[in-house]
């Protein structure tokens, strides 16, 4: 009743092919960027910021980078934390060395440095396919991270390995507090999310799809195999090499190599399985996801067992978050597998029908 | 068509747990006025979980037990609340936010008890105005309090404790290191990799032969490394490893045959937890100690009163009492607990701010004769600290394993300050430079 | 030439014990075509377990019996609720389901023994053996040679469980094709039971020497990282080539971290087997010994 589209008709080619058809789909999402980039800043504390908001952000950039990868493009990837990585050590190394560029400049540089590590690891994709394609990722992880730790231009010949990142100015206006660092942070995902949804939905989107469906009967219809690829894989690492610039600029405050390791690839992994493999919103709502139930969870469990008046120890805690989190990946897989972006697709398909069941 | 049951299911389940959350987050508990909240940043979980639950639950025995005996500092009660890290910087600086909404003080002082967190607060806690403080480890260029003012790398640093290790190897030769080999052996990480300059340094004075060998973490695999130890033929063996590393060092170390009484490691490869798991292969080994072991007259105590009838000690494992690592915990309590006492002292008896507590880490005090006083003698190092000098003594002991215990084979050794001051002073200025702070002049404040 | 053959041979029998692992993948693969990257967490599981147990005052026999029955327990519950549901989905949905499992493991396993770090004790020293060390100046050690010794006979015994058994030959019928095996009348479901099972008594064997060797921490799940070069190069379906795998593996690893390491800064261990493994893949898709895969469309 309150999402049909009668009533509303294109009267040209560019309107029909508009990202959001649906006049109510506009409005809605209008107004989630009014109150992403204007309320919450004003509205919220600190702490959401530093401890929710920008690190969802920045793992639905890296998120949506490896959903290119692996949910439309079908590669397999465990190396996303390494790409991330050289997007942040190549940030840094921007910025130090040539620092009358503007930042922004620099962050996309970085990306761009990202994406041609990724093409060098993405060329073993033309001969190998599914879990010996995660195997030479994986070489790809360990192999970055072993070299930006241990050649000292890197981290500028730093002692430790570990350096702070540079303060953040956007063309002179400093980013110093945790609200300009979130818009920040949110105008550029923003930007690249778009961008993202509208690639998914080119030739490139869809090239990409058949060579995940049938890479075979995808080249016998003429679709150029290693462009496609290599394409996937230097798109999805310039996401991730974005996404590592902001983690280490605009979240942590320092580089260093250790972070962006094996386990926060398969966080990441995780993300796109549970928010939903081949979509952008999927990056999103898994990004929250993983980010929010943690918290959620060091706030529950003791709650309820307080209220059944078992003792826990904080370690136990961790242990069942674990737990949690692997029996809700394998529910996720059983019950859903296409995530919950597919949930929130069939209710809004059932929205469209209500009061109506069918 | 559509899967209802499925959509159902899910949502419930989600509807569930978000009313839960919500009925859950609707009572934050927040420090009462005239109590001290203190943030602990903890790790219990993960590869360094065994250390972590010895040192944290050292920590929050001294502060129960201070309550206890004492009734909290000068009448302010402690309180505290633990936050998991899990050892990582992204959990660290959220725990950080969360616990710094708690209360006024925004967590008194911040002992995160790991490096890569240190480093990721570094910034935030100078903005918030909160001491941070490293014992025995993070950034170890902090101990110039003109450029850091809000961090504290008490007691002794990585730089101090390598430069004393020498010492003490120079002193078993008879003084004379002249043609010898050192190996340097590991964590392929900014931990690991801080002494190597020193050490270098110290080989051209020394005149002995330096060999570095990197681990790539965790480091189960090691025999390579060690067979070029052998090969090369190491007097001694520096080894600078942390987690599950240490126990395989000494066990790969007993396959090749090397002997364990020629290998030091740093305190944070040298714990019960290191030396147990390896048995026998960990006997003879030795390690530089900031604290010692064992059941001093302050540890027996606080066993008496906090596991005696009703026990209100956070240990689940009594055997950890005693051990290196609770020992530790215990150190950063009496360093806390002392730091409150000082700024009690100057700014009257009531809940401090970070700007206090912040002042009073700068003037401890704590010499031998203040350490007998709070029954730990011998426990930890005369400390003193100042403007200058965020360290405060950069003394250590070298203990050995003798299969059941650490002995300690050595009094206080001092580390090379001449050496390695003027290059952390270096390192120091650069990092006000590229971050545009000016220093400080420690002789106009008081 | 000595220290090279030192380093050879420490290699090799490293490689073993890298094998072990991978045994345990090759023989899910094998039979289910499920890529199991829970097992490093089960090897960890395995050796928490018997510890745990140990330390309960169980007697050394007792408790690797109640600990292969914990783990055959877990392939028990495995194979009902993660496996069945998942049948027919894509074999990436079901890799990504056991690194759910790994992660589930990686918190029930400290949950119900703690998180210390224990040591095992088989008995067997770990010193060089006097009669290398004396005569040719070589350390090898004792315990390694045992260890190669052991993965020998469970290598032997694996084979002939396969190759003489009825249950061995209906797991080869199941790993050739499900539907076939189906229709002949061989229950899918017990055999994924027994061959969990068994990977889970394989996984005990392997956390025990390795936790012999290290200690049990929970560092152990890392090993899986060692183990999947090891099945690149011998080919997921073999095990005779997760051996050989773990042999060239293993050697090439330490004689790469000895002999070029040192040229770029060392620690090169870590991403060396990988680079080893993507260049083979490069040659041999399937590894030495695996199954050639022909795609239709």
């Amino acid at each position: 009743m309150l999402y049909r589209e009668a009533g509303q008709f294109k009267t040209s080619y560019a309107a029909d092919q508009q990202l959001l058809p649906i006049r109510q789909d506009r409005i809605a999402f209008l107004a989630l960027l009014a109150v992403a980039f204007v309320a919450f800043p004003l509205q919220l504390g600190d702490y959401w910021f530093t401890a929710l908001l920008i690190p969802i952000l920045v793992f639905s950039l890296a998120a949506i980078g490896l959903n290119i990868l692996t949910g439309y493009a079908g590669q397999l990837s465990l190396g996303s934390a390494a790409f991330m990585a050289v997007g942040a050590f190549s940030a840094y190394n921007f910025v130090l060395r040539v620092p009358w560029l503007p930042q922004v400049v620099s962050f996309l540089l970085a990306g761009v440095c990202a994406a041609l590590v990724g093409i060098a690891f993405g060329l073993p994709s033309v001969r190998i396919k599914g879990f010996y394609l995660a195997v030479a990722t994986l070489a790809a992880q360990f192999f970055v991270v072993w070299a930006l730790q241990k050649f000292p231009w890197f981290t500028n010949n730093s002692a430790s390995g570990v350096i702070s990142a540079q303060p953040v100015s956007f063309f002179g206006f400093a980013v110093n507090t945790p609200a300009r660092n979130y818009l920040f942070v949110l105008s550029v995902v923003t930007v690249l999310a778009l961008a993202a949804k509208n690639m998914a939905r080119s030739n490139t989107g869809r090239s990409w799809m058949a060579v995940r469906d049938m890479d075979v009967a995808a080249e016998v219809i003429g679709i150029p195999l290693m462009r496609t690829k290599l394409m996937a894989f230097a798109i999805s690492s310039f996401y991730c090499g974005v996404a590592g610039a902001l983690y280490a600029f605009c979240y942590i405050g320092t580089v260093e190599p250790e972070a962006f390791s094996l386990d926060m690839s398969f966080r990441i992994l995780f993300m796109i399985i549970v928010g939903g493999m081949g979509t952008i919103m999927g990056a999103f709502i898994g990004a929250t996801f993983f980010t929010v139930m943690p918290i959620l969870l060091s706030i529950v469990i003791p709650a309820i067992a307080g209220g059944l008046h078992l003792t826990f120890d904080k370690a136990s805690l961790t242990y069942l978050e674990y737990m949690i989190f692997g029996a809700l990946i394998i529910f996720f897989l059983i019950v859903e597998p296409h995530g919950l972006a597919r949930l929130w697709q069939i209710a809004k398909e059932k929205l469209r029908i209500w009061p109506f069941p069918h | 068509m559509f899967d209802t049951r499925k959509l159902r299911t899910v949502r419930t389940a989600l509807a569930g747990l978000i009313g839960l959350a919500a009925a859950a987050a609707a009572a934050p508990a927040l420090a009462q006025a005239n109590e001290q909240f203190i943030s602990i940043l903890s790790f219990r979980v993960g590869p360094y979980g065994p250390a972590g639950t010895g040192i944290f639950s050292g920590f929050i025995d001294y502060l129960t037990y201070v309550n206890q005996k004492e009734g909290g500092v000068g009448g302010v009660k402690l309180t505290w609340e633990e936050c998991e890290t899990e050892y990582q910087a992204a959990r660290g600086v959220e725990c950080y936010e969360r616990l710094k909404t708690k209360s006024p003080t925004k967590g008194t002082m911040i002992h995160p008890v790991s490096t890569p967190i240190t480093y990721a607060l570094l910034d935030k806690t100078a903005t918030d105005k909160v001491p941070l403080v490293q014992t025995g480890y993070g950034r170890t260029d902090t101990i110039d309090g003109r450029y850091f003012p809000w961090a504290f790398p008490l007691i002794t640093t990585y730089p101090m404790q390598a430069t004393a290790i020498v010492k003490y190897l120079a002193a078993k030769e008879k003084g004379n290191l002249r043609g010898k080999k050192i190996a340097f052996l590991y964590l392929d990480s900014a931990y690991g990799k801080e002494p190597i300059v020193y050490l270098q340094a110290e080989a051209k004075v020394n005149g002995f032969e330096l060999t570095t060998i990197p681990i790539t973490p965790p480091g189960t695999e090691q025999g390579a490394q060690w067979q070029q130890i052998r090969q090369n033929q190491a007097d001694y063996v520096i080894f600078w490893g942390f987690g599950v590393m240490n126990s395989a060092a000494m066990k790969a170390a007993q396959k090749i045959g090397y002997p364990r009484d020629k290998i030091i490691g740093s305190w944070w490869a040298g714990s019960e937890e290191d030396t147990v798991p390896a048995g026998d292969a960990a006997k003879g080994y030795m390690s530089a100690a900031m604290n010692v072991s064992g059941k001093t007259p302050l540890i027996a105590d606080m066993e008496k009163t906090l596991y005696g009838a009703s026990p209100t000690g956070s240990l689940q494992d009594r055997g950890k009492i005693g051990g290196i690592n609770y020992n530790r915990g215990v150190v950063i309590g009496l360093i806390t607990v002392e730091a409150l006492r000082v700024g009690q002292g100057k700014y009257g008896k009531k809940v401090l701010s970070g700007e206090e507590v912040r002042w009073a880490l700068e003037h401890l005090d704590m010499s031998e004769a203040r350490l007998k006083a709070l029954n730990a003698s011998g426990l930890m190092p005369a400390m003193k600290t100042s403007c200058l000098d965020h360290e405060g003594s950069g003394r250590i002991k070298i203990q050995q394993w003798d299969g059941s215990k650490w002995n300690l084979v050595s009094d206080w050794i001092d580390g090379n300050r001449a050496l390695v001051r003027p290059l952390l002073e270096q390192s120091a200025i650069e990092y006000g430079k590229s971050k545009g702070i000016t220093p400080r002049d420690c002789s106009k404040e008081q | 030439m000595q220290f090279f053959l030192e380093v050879l041979i420490g290699g090799l029998l490293a490689g073993v014990m890298y094998s072990l692992v991978a045994l345990g993948f090759v023989l899910i693969y094998k039979a289910s075509g499920v890529f199991n990257f829970a097992q490093g967490a089960m090897v960890y599981f395995a050796a928490l377990s018997f510890v745990g147990i140990l330390a309960k005052g169980v007697p050394f026999g007792l408790a690797l019996v109640l600990a292969l029955a914990v783990m055959v327990l877990f392939g028990v519950v495995t194979e009902r609720f993660v496996l069945r549901p998942l049948v027919n989905q894509p074999p990436i949905s079901l890799f990504m389901a056991t690194i759910g499992l790994a992660f589930f493991l990686e918190g029930l396993g400290p949950f119900l023994w703690g998180n210390e770090s224990h040591e095992i004790r088989l008995g067997i020293p770990d010193e060089p053996l006097p009669f290398f060390l004396s005569r040719y100046n070589i350390a090898i050690s004792s315990f390694d040679l045992a260890a190669a010794a052991i993965a020998g006979v469970l290598v032997a015994s694996l084979a002939v469980f396969f190759q003489k058994t009825r249950v061995g030959r209906a797991l080869r019928a199941v790993a050739d094709d499900h539907q076939a095996a189906l229709s002949i009348g061989i229950p899918l479901q017990v055999i994924w039971m027994i061959v969990w099972g068994v990977a889970g008594f394989v996984a005990l064997v392997a956390g025990l020497l390795w936790g012999a060797r290290n200690g049990v921490q929970l560092a152990l799940v890392s090993v899986v990282l060692k183990a999947l070069p090891v099945l690149i190069l011998g080919g997921f379906t073999s095990v005779p080539g997760a051996i050989v795998g773990g042999l060239i593996v293993g050697s090439t690893e330490k004689l790469a971290e000895v002999y070029i390491g040192p040229s770029v800064g060392g620690g090169i261990e870590s991403w060396f087997p990988y680079a080893l493994a993507l260049l083979f893949l490069l040659v041999r898709p399937e590894g030495l010994f695996g199954d050639k895969r022909i795609e239709r469309v």
